[in-house]
């Protein structure tokens, strides 16, 4: 039912761990539904330097978070909030209906991050 | 390097056996007949499910025009549970049955209490057993079935039937059991069980997929499951599975020789298999009851990571597991069986189910004892709860 793309991403994840002294936490989900992600990122010229993933779920979920951290990481942080669950899945060559709501968490946990980076920066948006 | 391949999924389905493909073979073929024709082809057909429905009723103590075929487990019990609803009406609309019972009677009670039926289920306690004191509470005058498992096929904890049944004989309620993960494995006798209905699955003991019986007491009051020919005595129409018949009789019959021994030495392995769990995972739990339990059947909560990246990360080392019942993969919620034992839903996300057999040798249990500890451990250091695993509120 998975990808050979989520497989891959599920046997080697990118950027497992977490950014020493991060700029921005995102934390999202809970346990008692499965899945758990905290999102990590480093921040330089508006830009994400870093980023790591710490998640616990399903094989989707852990492939989704491994995919944002990849397509984030050196993009302006307007450009990374924009990207969408749709975005994830495609990245992974596409997502069984059931597991799409792991490629929401994955996008709700970086904007989380860099709304906590920019509440604590003081560079809310405009 | 040869490829591992070590399958721990039994209560999922089994490899046939090659004397039963043997047996089935020249059904597809040479005797191919209905068994419902007069001339010789049908007759021959005819004998050999009527030798098969003879194996099969003696294995379980039960007369011969007691035994129905169908066309799998899941059939048998959507038959039993409709079947008698439905018949016996004017006594009354109300069935009980466990929350740990398996979709097959779960779904089939929703779909009568969508239909003005009452649905009333059984507490279970943290090992998912039935208190039969609870099922003569349960029992009202409009009571006509009560429905539970003989044994889980999730945790493999095996229900007090003998006693259940007392219960519901004294009260003059019909009884039903799904033996689907018991027939084969574990002794099963109708008359000693007490149970007037009984469904059974032929591949889980090696047999063929599609071909199933319900056992009828005589004088349940049934309504026919399918309309069609007089198949069955009128009670299920439609062409027999001559082929899936004769092989399931195949597979009563070595099962018949095997059972006790095969018993014996899965239980071990389970055993072994079990202790090697908690000795090398911390925070590991094991579901279900510590000894009334199926002898194959290993269910382990391992806190702190998910069963479905759990059985993911085994199958990329040779091994297929489940994590809960192979039926449900594929939702989001966790185990039903486990939630309803009261194992809370951060716990039950964690869960594993190993089932043994016929291929299963302590080698495989050892690989198993190397592979599974690592990991977890790999799982959890990726999980970010690690240490304040069940401390965080959601």
């Amino acid at each position: 039912m998975y990808s050979e793309k989520v497989m891959e991403h599920f046997r080697n994840p990118r950027n497992v761990g977490e950014v020493e002294n991060p700029d921005g936490v995102g934390e999202v989900g809970n346990p008692t539904c499965g899945d758990l992600m905290r999102i990590t990122i480093k921040v330089k010229d508006d830009k994400i330097e870093d980023i790591k993933f710490k998640t616990l779920g399903c094989g989707a979920a852990i492939a989704t978070s491994s995919m944002i951290t990849e397509l984030a990481i050196g993009k302006p942080l307007a450009e990374a909030e924009k990207i969408s669950r749709q975005d994830i899945a495609d990245s992974l060559d596409g997502l069984p209906p059931q597991k799409m709501h792991c490629s929401v968490l994955a996008a709700d946990g970086l904007r989380e991050a860099i709304k906590d980076y920019r509440s604590k920066s003081g560079t809310e948006e405009k | 390097m040869e490829e591992k391949f070590i399958y721990l999924d039994y209560a999922a389905t089994t490899p046939m056996r090659p004397e039963v493909v043997e047996v089935m073979t020249p059904y597809f073929t040479k005797e191919f007949g209905n068994p419902s024709s007069l001339y010789t082809l049908g007759r021959n057909a005819r004998g050999a499910i009527e030798d098969a429905r003879d194996r099969v009723a003696a294995f379980i103590g039960a007369d011969s025009r007691e035994i129905v075929f169908t066309s799998g487990g899941t059939e048998a019990d959507n038959f039993a549970i409709k079947g008698v609803a439905y018949a016996n009406e004017k006594k009354g609309k109300h069935i009980i049955a466990t929350p740990i019972e398996h979709h097959a009677v779960l779904e089939p009670c929703h779909f009568l209490n969508k239909r003005g039926f009452e649905l009333t289920y059984l507490p279970v306690d943290e090992h998912g057993i039935v208190d039969p004191a609870d099922v003569e509470k349960a029992i009202t005058d409009t009571t006509v079935l009560v429905s539970v498992m003989h044994a889980n096929n999730e945790v493999g904890t095996i229900e007090p039937l003998e006693e259940i049944s007392k219960v519901t004989r004294a009260k003059g309620v019909y009884l039903h059991t799904d033996a689907v993960q018991t027939f084969g494995h574990i002794p099963v006798n109708v008359n000693d069980l007490g149970v007037d209905l009984l469904s059974v699955s032929a591949h889980k003991l090696y047999g063929p997929k599609g071909v199933g019986v319900l056992y009828i007491r005589r004088g349940t009051r049934m309504v026919s499951f399918m309309q069609g020919g007089s198949q069955e005595n009128n009670r299920r129409a439609g062409t027999h599975n001559v082929a899936g018949i004769v092989g399931f009789a195949k597979a009563v019959e070595i099962a018949e020789r095997e059972m006790a021994a095969e018993a014996t030495r899965l239980a071990e392995l389970r055993d072994h298999l079990i202790r090697g769990i908690f000795e090398k995972i911390p925070n590991s739990r094991l579901n279900g009851h510590p000894s009334k339990r199926l002898p194959n059947n290993v269910s382990m909560c391992l806190v702190g990571a998910e069963g479905e990246a759990i059985l993911l990360s085994l199958d990329m080392e040779g091994i297929s597991a489940s994590s809960g019942s192979a039926c449900t993969s594929g939702t989001l919620d966790p185990s039903h069986v486990l939630l309803a034992m009261g194992i809370p839903a951060e716990i039950a996300h964690s869960s594993l189910r190993l089932t043994l057999g016929k291929e299963t040798t302590k080698e495989d249990i050892d690989y198993v004892l190397d592979i599974l500890p690592p990991t977890i451990e790999r799982l959890r250091a990726m999980s970010p709860l690690d240490a304040s695993w069940g401390k965080s509120k959601c």
